[in-house]
């Protein structure tokens, strides 16, 4: 079978997450499809697996064209994706969730489901109890789970989303195995989305590469590295000339420091950053960044290692006597941590006020407010819903919102969605927080003799911003971080190879 | 456009009403009464003299400070099914009160609305405990909390409580003089009990608008996770909040038993910790609509007993109409919310499955 996706546009807003993508899926083969962040990957394979319809372009199935507005439609058609949150039902067994997938009759038939079951995993090697409950299994069984639940389907093509985030190392070789089987020996199709050059390198036949929503280029494997880096990263300007801060004294410490999750565990991280730095953290969404970001916020329980905010030991100390040692986190999801849908800007203003009377003066309230979104450039007014202020008014708002004295300030994607010349204006502001009194400061000047006081980290998917904004950058690769980089004579091919898990040619 | 929406709105708000007549009459036809008529008795059987003005007035106070004390719960997003028993622990606080202090009417009676309340906040605030330290859902946590209550109540009533002649369903001996509120002239209602309801809306209302108390309690109960991260204290907010709602309730209780029954009886809170939850819903939480919505309660509630009377129609058709109603506010506004999600479905198109798209530009 052979499967054409033809010019797939897919725009949120005023994104365009797919603009223009043609990609062709010969049988036989694995194909990467490679990209960073908000690239397009996911919005293409969710375009091609029904969970999303394209705003244009085709979908050919042997030159026939099709269109699907379901899941279940695209696998009628032989087109199943394997996401990377397995997509089961962790309280039900094996052999059930089996079940559900193609039988659907009231009364389904458990032999021949269990049979079958038994004859696929033979033939792939996977060693899965139909009596055991789904949630007792790891991430690699599930997977196995439902690559068997696909091929049951009659899926001719399989699409896996990032799929080796969060298995072990033999499972990775099987599964490889799996996916060599299912192209070479049975002439199915594999859409491999992935991040990780190396195992690109090893599985895949062919690579097409997507940056910001449109195919930089293809190529078939083996292919050099540098090549692929190039066009998933693309050459970058050189990095802007940044004012950096004379560091004062440590403000946040970070010794040996591991943070456990479900998919990923960061492990053994150590940074020191003084008072008036700003470090970049850089890596592909999941590789450990948040997971650290949010434990120096007090936000994720520490297994091992400390944490240290000016003088003060903070290791496993809860969230608010972290905000109370003068730490901030700016979260990525405004809507969804960041702010609350619901509340008007005067009354998040109030609420951010945490040592503010009982009683609330409403009419003071929405005059400081008032001022507080003239000051910041807000577009809105003090008594809009947050909900209804645009991306870029959220930022604002949520940088409005952060106290005056901080030690330390810990940022995701800072200026995500924004244009650059809001971006601009809210690094100019995040800037001049670095030393003390330089709060505001509307012309972007800093003054020259402050004290250096504030400490930021940030988490950014663009890596132009990281390299121009930050003064060291360090990269996070499946939960481990490497060694600070001075920003300045760092270059984008340089973190797109740490990015990527490769070492740094030389 | 502007005026035309806010049309719209008004109609769709009232909405329900029709929707709800539509379906009584249709119940009434069926069982062959004749609607009018059966709507004219339950209005006449719930106002047509003080007496059973006075009855409809009593009948709201308890619906009235739960309503209110629920408004502060579901503002914090949470759901205070428990009232039932708060109501209860309130009545038997106040009871021991009136069974154990001598002292003359003033004193007394004070001490009763404290003890109710405490007894009430108590229960609550276990709820509370419940849900923070040991997991339990507060609407589960709540309702075997119920039951734990009606069980002191009729442990006492039979035990250490029971009558010198007997212990019975009746209740307690009735209390002594002092614990009695003084009613109004030969009417059944206590304008202590009123004052103390009025007291109580509002205190609520300014405690969750003009306070940074009623502020924390509205973003936790809008989105839990971004308070949290804006540094809301929800532990001790969550504590209060449902100590505050039983507090509440707990004065309806003592309330009850001192003003209605003179006594603690098995059935002190008899279902109107669910029927207030009622109207706490059809509210949609603002403490300002409590009496309007508790007032129709406790008028139908007061004036149905008339179909039987006068029509030989079972009285239970009142409970009908109180929850066709319900339902069709909810129904009403589920229809709202499903038409607001369908608009911003169509203006993002196809935003599903969790992708979040980059928001647009400022």
């Amino acid at each position: 079978m052979r499967v054409e996706l033809v010019d797939i546009h897919k725009h949120f807003g005023a994104v365009r997450a797919n603009d223009g993508v043609s990609v062709t899926l010969e049988p036989g083969v694995v194909c990467g499809l490679l990209g960073e962040n908000g690239a397009g990957k996911t919005t293409l394979m969710k375009c091609l697996s029904g969970y999303q319809t394209p705003d244009g372009g085709m979908i050919l199935v042997d030159g026939k064209p099709v269109s699907f507005t379901s899941p279940a439609e695209a696998i009628r058609h032989g087109i199943g994706m394997l996401h990377q949150d397995p997509l089961d039902f962790p309280q039900m067994r094996v052999l059930d969730n089996f079940l559900l997938a193609f039988d659907r009759r009231l009364i389904p038939d458990r032999r021949r489901g269990q049979a079958l079951l038994q004859e696929l995993g033979t033939r792939f090697q996977f060693d899965l109890d139909p009596d055991a409950e789904v949630a007792s299994l790891t991430i690699g069984e599930r997977q196995q789970l439902e690559i068997l639940r696909l091929l049951a389907l009659g899926a001719r093509v399989i699409i896996l989303d990032e799929p080796t985030t969060g298995i072990s190392a033999p499972q990775k070789a099987q599964l490889f195995a799996t996916l060599r089987r299912l192209t070479e020996e049975e002439g199915r199709s594999v859409v491999f989305v992935s991040h990780k050059l190396e195992e690109v390198e090893e599985l895949c036949h062919q690579v097409t590469v997507l940056r910001h929503g449109q195919v930089t280029g293809e190529a078939e494997m083996p292919c050099p590295v540098d090549r692929l880096v190039e066009m998933m990263f693309g050459r970058s300007l050189p990095p802007a000339e940044s004012v950096p801060v004379e560091p004062g004294q440590a403000a946040l410490e970070v010794e040996g420091l591991t943070v456990p999750s479900y998919l990923l565990t960061v492990e053994d991280v150590n940074l020191q950053v003084r008072a008036g730095e700003v470090i970049g953290l850089a890596g592909l969404e999941g590789s450990g960044q948040r997971l650290f970001l949010r434990a120096c916020a007090g936000l994720e329980r520490v297994t091992a290692g400390h944490v240290w905010v000016g003088e003060q030991n903070l290791t496993g100390a809860s969230y608010r006597r972290f905000l109370e040692s003068g730490v901030a986190y700016l979260p990525a999801g405004r809507l969804e941590e960041g702010l609350v849908a619901g509340l008007t800007l005067t009354e998040h203003f109030a609420l951010g006020e945490r040592k503010g009377p009982f009683f609330i003066n409403w009419a003071a309230a929405g005059e400081q407010a008032a001022e507080r979104i003239h000051h910041f450039n807000i577009v809105g007014r003090p008594d809009t819903m947050v909900e209804a202020l645009s991306g870029g008014n959220q930022q604002r708002a949520m940088l409005a919102l952060l106290p005056p004295k901080l030690k330390v300030l810990l940022m995701e994607h800072p200026t995500r969605g924004l244009d650059i010349e809001s971006a601009n204006w809210i690094w100019r502001q995040l800037l001049a927080r670095r030393e003390e009194g330089g709060d505001g400061g509307d012309d972007g000047r800093t003054p020259v003799r402050y004290i250096p006081s504030t400490a930021i980290l940030f988490i950014s998917a663009d890596l132009d911003e990281i390299l121009e904004r930050a003064d060291r950058v360090v990269v996070f690769f499946g939960g481990h971080m490497s060694a600070p980089l001075e920003a300045r004579s760092t270059t984008v091919e340089q973190l797109g190879y740490l990015i990527a898990g490769k070492e740094v040619a030389e | 456009m502007k005026t035309t929406s806010r049309l719209a709105n008004i109609l769709l708000t009232l909405a329900p009403v029709p929707l709800a007549l539509l379906f009584t009459t249709l119940v009434l036809l069926i069982v062959g009464g004749s609607p009018l008529e059966a709507y004219r008795n339950i209005l006449y059987g719930a106002f047509e003299s003080p007496q059973k003005i006075a009855d409809v007035v009593t009948a709201c106070v308890p619906l009235i400070l739960c309503g209110v004390g629920m408004s502060v719960t579901f503002t914090a997003g949470l759901w205070n099914v428990g009232v039932e028993g708060q109501i209860i622990l309130g009545a038997i606080l106040a009871t021991w009160v009136a069974r154990n202090v001598l002292w003359p009417q003033v004193p007394v009676l004070a001490l009763m609305v404290v003890a109710g309340m405490l007894g009430g906040a108590l229960w609550g605030a276990v709820a509370a405990l419940l849900k923070i330290y040991g997991k339990v859902h507060e609407i589960f946590g709540g309702l075997g909390l119920n039951y734990a209550a009606q069980g002191l109540a009729i442990w006492l009533i039979f035990n250490p409580w029971k009558r010198a002649e007997g212990a019975t369903m009746q209740g307690t001996d009735p209390f002594p003089d002092p614990a009695w509120m003084p009613q109004l002239g030969k009417l059944r209602v206590a304008p202590l009990a009123v004052v103390l309801v009025l007291a109580a809306m509002i205190v609520v209302y300014f405690l969750l608008r003009g306070t940074r108390w009623g502020l924390e309690l509205k973003a936790m109960g809008k989105n839990f996770r971004s308070a949290f991260v804006l540094g809301v204290p929800s532990t001790p907010r969550m504590l209060t909040a449902f100590a505050a709602c039983g507090a509440l309730a707990g004065l309806a209780g003592a309330i009850r038993c001192s003003a209605v029954y003179g006594r603690l009886i098995p059935e002190i809170s008899g279902g109107l910790g669910y029927l207030s939850l009622l109207v706490a819903l059809l509210s949609g939480y603002r403490p300002q609509w409590v009496p309007l919505i508790a007032l129709f309660f406790a008028a139908l509630g007061v004036g149905s007993p008339r179909l039987e009377l006068n029509m030989h129609l079972d009285s239970s058709i009142g409970g009908v109409i109180e929850a066709s109603v319900v339902l069709a506010v909810m129904l009403v506004s589920g229809w709202r919310a499903l038409m607001k999600r369908n608009r911003v479905f169509s203006k993002r198109s196809g935003k599903n499955t969790g992708f979040s798209p980059e928001e647009e530009v400022a």
